[in-house]
């Protein structure tokens, strides 16, 4: 399989930055970006396996808003919420629109790259039920079998 | 201070009660009282002037009998007739059937000489020329004297009658039995205390009294006081006691026919009645001072838990209130502090990875470099645990819903402590009440309040101690207190041991914050959570807990 792409959002330079880095240290596609509005203008370019999204920001599109966009544009990519405490109850609505799941700041990298992991994982996952739905489909369609063998490989 | 308060309160509306209740009472018991005793002493005095009156007409009758019956005998007898002592024998007799009363009867010449006498004394032949009646009767023509000893030497009063006999002059003289005139005036004595008997314009008896001194002593009577009349007047007898005297003048208001009386006597009966209105009115008294006593109690009581009800509870509001502002501050603070805080943990993970790399291990401070980037992050994890701590929130933030067995619950956390309790020696009883209903809660948070308040009673002991968990329905709830037999907590401390940051424990061991969480935890389930505690002999935390069952089962 390819690189595994990561998409963190997060207003706090100094933290964005550093994260960035130590994930690409690590070897992951990294990219970082400071608010909601440029996230989404970045992922209507670029896929993205997970989004690591800040949902408490200062200004312009609250996380929620960006969560639901998000979920429009690449609706197979897992998001994992970043909180503080103020923002748990918004951060379990978070859940309920389709969030992976959220990490309370401040975070250890190895936390963060576990439930990357995770989150990349059922992501997979759910990539090979829809795949399989797929072929499933054309069974039903015998006149595609070969491209459902070619598939499989 | 407050006790005073009510003390006061209590004292002010027995007071007030009593003065209104009681003044009106007293006040007509009084009237009753006094008007009782004035009515009864008028009708005692209108008596005794009734029976003074009628006894002095009565006397004054006696007195004009006995005169006429003499002047009739002076005026239809001769002189030379009447010396002759039979036939002045034979009158005597006549006028002592018809009247009686008469003790001698004699004939005095207008020179004063005895002439003849009829009666038990040796008197014939006395000279009465220098007598002062005798000049008073030859003036007046009828004498009635006053009581004297006179020649017989014993008292005695008598009548005297002038005949006018041609030139002649002579004089019919008849003297009283004392005795009879004595018992007719004696005859108006009432009772036990009355008296009755005549004094002359001097004060002195004329006739023998009941008491009090005999014919011819002074009878202590001011007769001035007495009117024209019949004149009632009050003063005390010589025995001290009041007395009423009514007097009434006889022969023109030579003498005074006293009716002597005890009030006391007569309102015997009065006196009866008052003391009957006296236990009445103090039965009434008695009354209404229990009934105010006691009502007053009573109410002032049930005011006084009423009170103390509401101070329990604005101190319960004043505490939640300020449990619910530390918490939104504390939220508040957790976020700015949690930034910068990700930030450092950030900075320093990155450079441990970059002294990772080959060029920095060659370095020979790279042990240290190593050491201090370890310490921070161990820093920054020690404060991250502060801060979520005082959230009280572990990893799931919304309490979950799920079907707790209160005694199992209880069971797992005893056998995660049960270690570290033996260690210092403690032991851990467990009183479960069987068949506890199954509720509806969050496990883990439960057992985490559990855990801080065993563990909180583990460190209060601290060495060789007891703790007993137990557990109790009480129908709406479930109970359980975990008791220890530690130093116990100060009524000072006891207001804030609920309050975050508020720990007894040496610096850097306890944060403070577990009781404030447990607190918090069980708000939010509608549970209570309270401390008492016996300074000296151990401390009781009570978790109540409400019964819920889930609808789902």
């Amino acid at each position: 399989m390819d690189t595994f792409r990561v998409l963190v959002v997060d207003d706090e330079e100094d933290f964005l930055e550093t994260v960035v880095k130590r994930l690409e240290k690590r070897g992951i596609e990294a990219v970082g970006v400071k608010s909601g509005e440029e996230a989404l203008d970045t992922m209507k370019q670029k896929l993205f396996d997970v989004v690591v999204l800040d949902i408490k920001m200062p200004g312009g599109m609250d996380g929620i808003q960006a969560l639901r966009e998000m979920k429009r544009i690449q609706p197979l990519t897992e998001v994992v919420l970043l909180t503080g405490h103020a923002s748990v109850e918004t951060s379990i609505e978070g859940m309920r629109l389709g969030a992976f799941d959220y990490l309370l700041k401040p975070i250890k990298l190895e936390e963060l790259m576990a439930k990357l992991g995770d989150a990349f994982e059922k992501k997979d996952a759910h990539e090979q039920k829809i795949r399989k739905a797929k072929i499933k489909e054309l069974v039903r369609f015998p006149g595609r079998v070969f491209q459902q063998e070619k598939e499989e490989e | 201070m407050k006790t005073k308060f009510y003390i006061r309160l209590q004292r002010k509306i027995i007071l007030i009660t009593l003065l209104v209740s009681i003044a009106p009472l007293i006040t007509l018991g009084a009237t009753i009282y006094y008007q009782f005793a004035r009515m009864y002493k008028e009708k005692v005095e209108q008596q005794i002037r009734y029976r003074s009156a009628a006894q002095a007409q009565a006397v004054d009758l006696f007195l004009k009998e006995r005169t006429a019956i003499l002047g009739a005998m002076a005026d239809t007898h001769k002189l030379h007739d009447m010396i002759d002592e039979n036939y002045l024998a034979d009158i005597f007799e006549v006028m002592n059937n018809r009247a009686g009363a008469f003790v001698d009867l004699g004939v005095i010449s207008n020179a004063g000489r005895h002439l003849a006498y009829v009666g038990p004394y040796d008197l014939k032949g006395l000279d009465y020329y220098q007598q002062p009646w005798f000049g008073v009767v030859m003036r007046k023509g009828v004498y009635i004297s006053d009581v004297y000893m006179g020649y017989r030497k014993s008292p005695h009063f008598i009548i005297a009658v002038r005949r006018q006999e041609g030139l002649n002059t002579w004089i019919l003289r008849a003297t009283i039995d004392p005795e009879i005139f004595g018992a007719i005036v004696r005859s108006a004595q009432v009772g036990k205390t009355g008296d009755a008997f005549i004094v002359d314009q001097a004060g002195v008896f004329q006739t023998q009294p009941r008491f009090n001194g005999g014919i011819l002593t002074d009878a202590h009577l001011n007769t001035t006081l007495f009117g024209t009349g019949t004149t009632v007047i009050e003063q005390p007898n010589p025995q001290g006691r009041e007395t009423l005297y009514a007097g009434t003048w006889l022969r023109n208001g030579a003498w005074l026919l006293v009716i002597a009386q005890e009030p006391a006597e007569e309102m015997a009966e009065l006196f009866a009645t008052r003391a009957m209105e006296v236990a009445i009115v103090g039965i009434g008294l008695l009354a209404i001072v229990l009934t105010v006593v006691f009502t007053t109690r009573l109410t002032v009581n049930r005011l006084r838990e009423t009170d103390k009800r509401m101070n329990e509870l604005n101190a319960q509001l004043v505490q939640s209130d300020k449990l619910a502002a530390l918490g939104k501050m504390a939220a508040g603070v957790a976020h700015e502090i949690n930034n910068p805080l990700a930030v450092i943990l950030q900075k320093t993970g990155w450079m441990s990875d970059l002294l990772e790399e080959e060029a920095f291990k060659e370095s020979e401070n790279y042990e240290e470099y190593k050491t201090a980037l370890d310490k921070i992050e161990e820093h920054v994890e020690r404060a991250r645990k502060v801060v979520h701590g005082m959230l009280g929130y572990a990893r799931k933030m919304e309490p979950r819903s799920e079907q707790v067995e209160i005694n199992e619950t209880l069971n797992q956390t005893i056998a995660l402590l049960e270690n570290y309790a033996r260690n210092n020696n403690i032991e851990v009883f467990r009183d479960f009440a069987s068949e506890l209903p199954v509720i509806a809660s969050d496990q883990s948070r439960l057992q985490q309040v559990f855990l801080n308040l065993i563990t909180n009673a583990i460190d209060a002991i601290g060495n060789d101690g007891e703790i007993h968990v137990k557990s109790r329905a009480t129908g709406s709830t479930i109970v359980v207190d975990v008791t220890d037999n530690g130093p116990g907590i100060s009524k000072e401390d006891q207001k804030k041991v609920f309050d975050p940051f508020f720990t007894t424990k040496e610096t850097g061991k306890g944060s403070g914050l577990g009781l404030w969480v447990s607190y918090d935890i069980i708000k939010k389930m509608g549970g209570d959570i309270s401390v008492t505690s016996d300074p000296g002999k151990g401390t009781t935390f009570t978790v109540e807990l409400p019964v819920i069952t889930t609808q789902q089962g």
